[in-house]
């Protein structure tokens, strides 16, 4: 049986009470809004691109645990990464979280946290919400994203 | 009058209803079930299992059509629900007793026959800032469809809807009020009845969206002199796919039908068809049987117990959880009108309904997280979304217990 403390790890809890890079950056030239309607969780993901690397990252907004300390570690993740770079955690991110993973920790690197979310389908769209921002603010794409 | 009391006129064996719902005896997570979602759907008793069942074993033909047996049985059965659904609210005929899916296909159906034939370019449709998106929407796409306006009348910071503002939004303009009786996300019982009569004093007639009230509270819609009263089944300890719209007979008698098809028609011809006589008009094809069937028994199984001790058992146990989970830290009550049926929505500080029901869910306690198809409501609380903990005659001040318990491990876990 699934455990809580696999789900709500103490990493989880402490960014989603302290959340990094909660800010709009100066320079943004890319953004996207993500919205999840069963919840009503909703981000905005920020990006500062420089030709094909994310120079900044920042994102606001209001959701879950699961959700907001995903985004958080996601722009911890991702600052400094190229697009190619970025899409790929992504893939390994969510491949991890519906149970398809065989990411080595290395790969993953503090995202493995998330690993718990696999236990708990229904919890799968909180985790990935800011990915889908994300993916959509580096496609450079204006329409608000949706997890349904 | 003490909580004791309650009970004791109530005189609800509640055990022995519990061993009536062969759900409730599952363990969910190597926890027993605390199953406080009703408000989303009730459990069904094994009377209801049995009839719906029993039907399929003995009974099943095509209902109005054959001329054999079985098709005469499934026809006597299934206009035997329409009867005591009859009783059950009140109508004063049987015919005004219309089958549909549910609660939101009534409205539909009210929406696009009544209201695309009386509402035109410039009127108004009146409904309240509590209602569930299947009494917003309809509207909604109809007043798109003929360039008319919905107003939305005001509630207060208790979630109780502002009546004087209300009545200011009927006028010459207004074609019909539509409003909730029991809201599904704040638990505010609306006077409909005085509501109702100030739209009769303008010529407006309303449409009552019952679906959280009819479990809840004894429903007589001659008394109401509600014109329309939507309701489902699966609210009320039935099965789910079958409801039914109450409508006077005069107004219904003028509407043009809404779907098109079977048993809906008195004779067709490719020039020319006319319509089939009241309930059928608004019957195209072939219904759910099988649901009617357990519809009536779930109807005799609320009378067997009596839809008054029902209600106050769960009164009972809406006052025991507001004491419980109000005097809870950090938790904040939405929805505390002075008059309530069942439900009990609330926040926590600093942590998300679906953290909260998670964690809930991990002990076996079902409750709703979200915006309970209420976004409006949730907006005017500035919210994202709420949890909603909502009681049925099987529920015992122990399960709000869990539920308070429950509440203690979420502050554990977030601590």
């Amino acid at each position: 049986m699934p455990e809580l403390r696999d789900l709500y790890q103490e990493v989880i809890l402490e960014h989603s009470k302290a959340p990094r890079n909660y800010k709009e950056p100066v320079h943004t030239n890319h953004r996207a809004e993500g919205y999840n309607p069963l919840c009503g969780d909703r981000f905005t993901v920020y990006l500062e691109m420089d030709g094909e690397v994310v120079k900044d990252i920042g994102f606001q907004g209001a959701g879950c645990a699961i959700s907001k300390a995903s985004a958080s570690m996601m722009t911890q993740t991702v600052k400094g990464k190229t697009k190619a770079e970025a899409q790929k955690i992504f893939q390994l991110f969510h491949d991890l979280v519906t149970g398809h993973g065989h990411a080595s920790e290395a790969e993953l690197g503090k995202l493995a946290v998330f690993s718990g979310v696999s236990e708990f389908p229904v919890r799968v769209k909180c985790a990935t919400l800011a990915w889908h921002t994300l993916e959509a603010a580096l496609d450079g794409k204006q329409d608000k994203v949706s997890t349904e | 009058m003490s909580a004791s009391v309650v009970e004791a006129v109530a005189g609800l064996d509640v055990e022995k209803i519990r061993a009536d719902f062969p759900i409730l005896h599952h363990q969910v997570r190597g926890h027993e079930l605390v199953y406080l979602d009703n408000a989303a759907t009730t459990q069904k008793p094994q009377a209801v299992i049995d009839a719906i069942v029993g039907y399929y074993e003995n009974s099943n033909a095509n209902i109005h059509r054959g001329v054999h047996y079985l098709s005469e049985k499934a026809t006597e059965d299934f206009e035997l629900t329409r009867q005591a659904l009859q009783r059950f609210v009140n109508a004063a005929e049987a015919r005004e007793i219309i089958f549909v899916r549910g609660t939101t296909e009534g409205i539909n159906l009210v929406a696009q026959s009544y209201g695309r034939t009386n509402v035109g370019a410039g009127d108004e449709v009146v409904i309240t800032a509590m209602e569930h998106h299947s009494n917003i929407v309809p509207w909604q796409i109809l007043c798109e469809e003929k360039g008319a306006k919905l107003r939305v009348a005001p509630i207060n910071d208790q979630g109780e809807l502002i009546v004087e503002e209300y009545e200011k939004l009927l006028g010459p303009r207004t074609k019909l009020a539509a409003i909730s009786h029991v809201s599904n996300a704040l638990g505010t019982i609306n006077a409909v009845k005085r509501m109702i009569a100030m739209a009769h004093a303008q010529g407006i007639p309303v449409l009552v969206d019952g679906a959280q009230a009819i479990p809840h509270l004894a429903v007589d819609v001659r008394d109401l002199d509600a014109d329309f009263y939507a309701f489902s089944a699966h609210k009320m300890y039935g099965p789910t796919g079958i409801g039914a719209l109450y409508g006077k007979a005069a107004l219904l008698e003028a509407m043009p039908p809404y779907q098109g098809g079977g048993d809906m028609i008195s004779s067709v011809t490719f020039e020319k068809t006319t319509w089939n006589k009241l309930p059928h008009k608004f019957e195209a094809g072939t219904p759910d049987m099988g649901g009617v069937a357990g519809w009536r028994a779930a109807i005799e199984y609320m009378n067997g117990i009596g839809v008054a001790r029902i209600a106050a058992h769960e009164h009972d146990l809406l006052e025991y959880a507001t004491e419980t989970l109000g005097a809870s830290p950090g938790v904040r009550l939405i929805g505390t009108a002075a008059d309530k049926a069942s439900v009990l929505s609330f926040v926590l500080e600093d942590v998300h309904p679906h953290d909260i029901g998670t964690i809930l869910d991990q002990q076996g306690i079902a409750v709703r997280t979200g915006h309970h198809c209420a976004q409006p409501v949730m907006e005017r609380f500035h919210i994202p979304a709420t949890v909603r903990a909502s009681f049925a005659v099987y529920n015992t001040r122990a399960e709000i217990d869990a539920l308070a318990r429950g509440i203690r491990r979420v502050g554990e876990v977030f601590a």
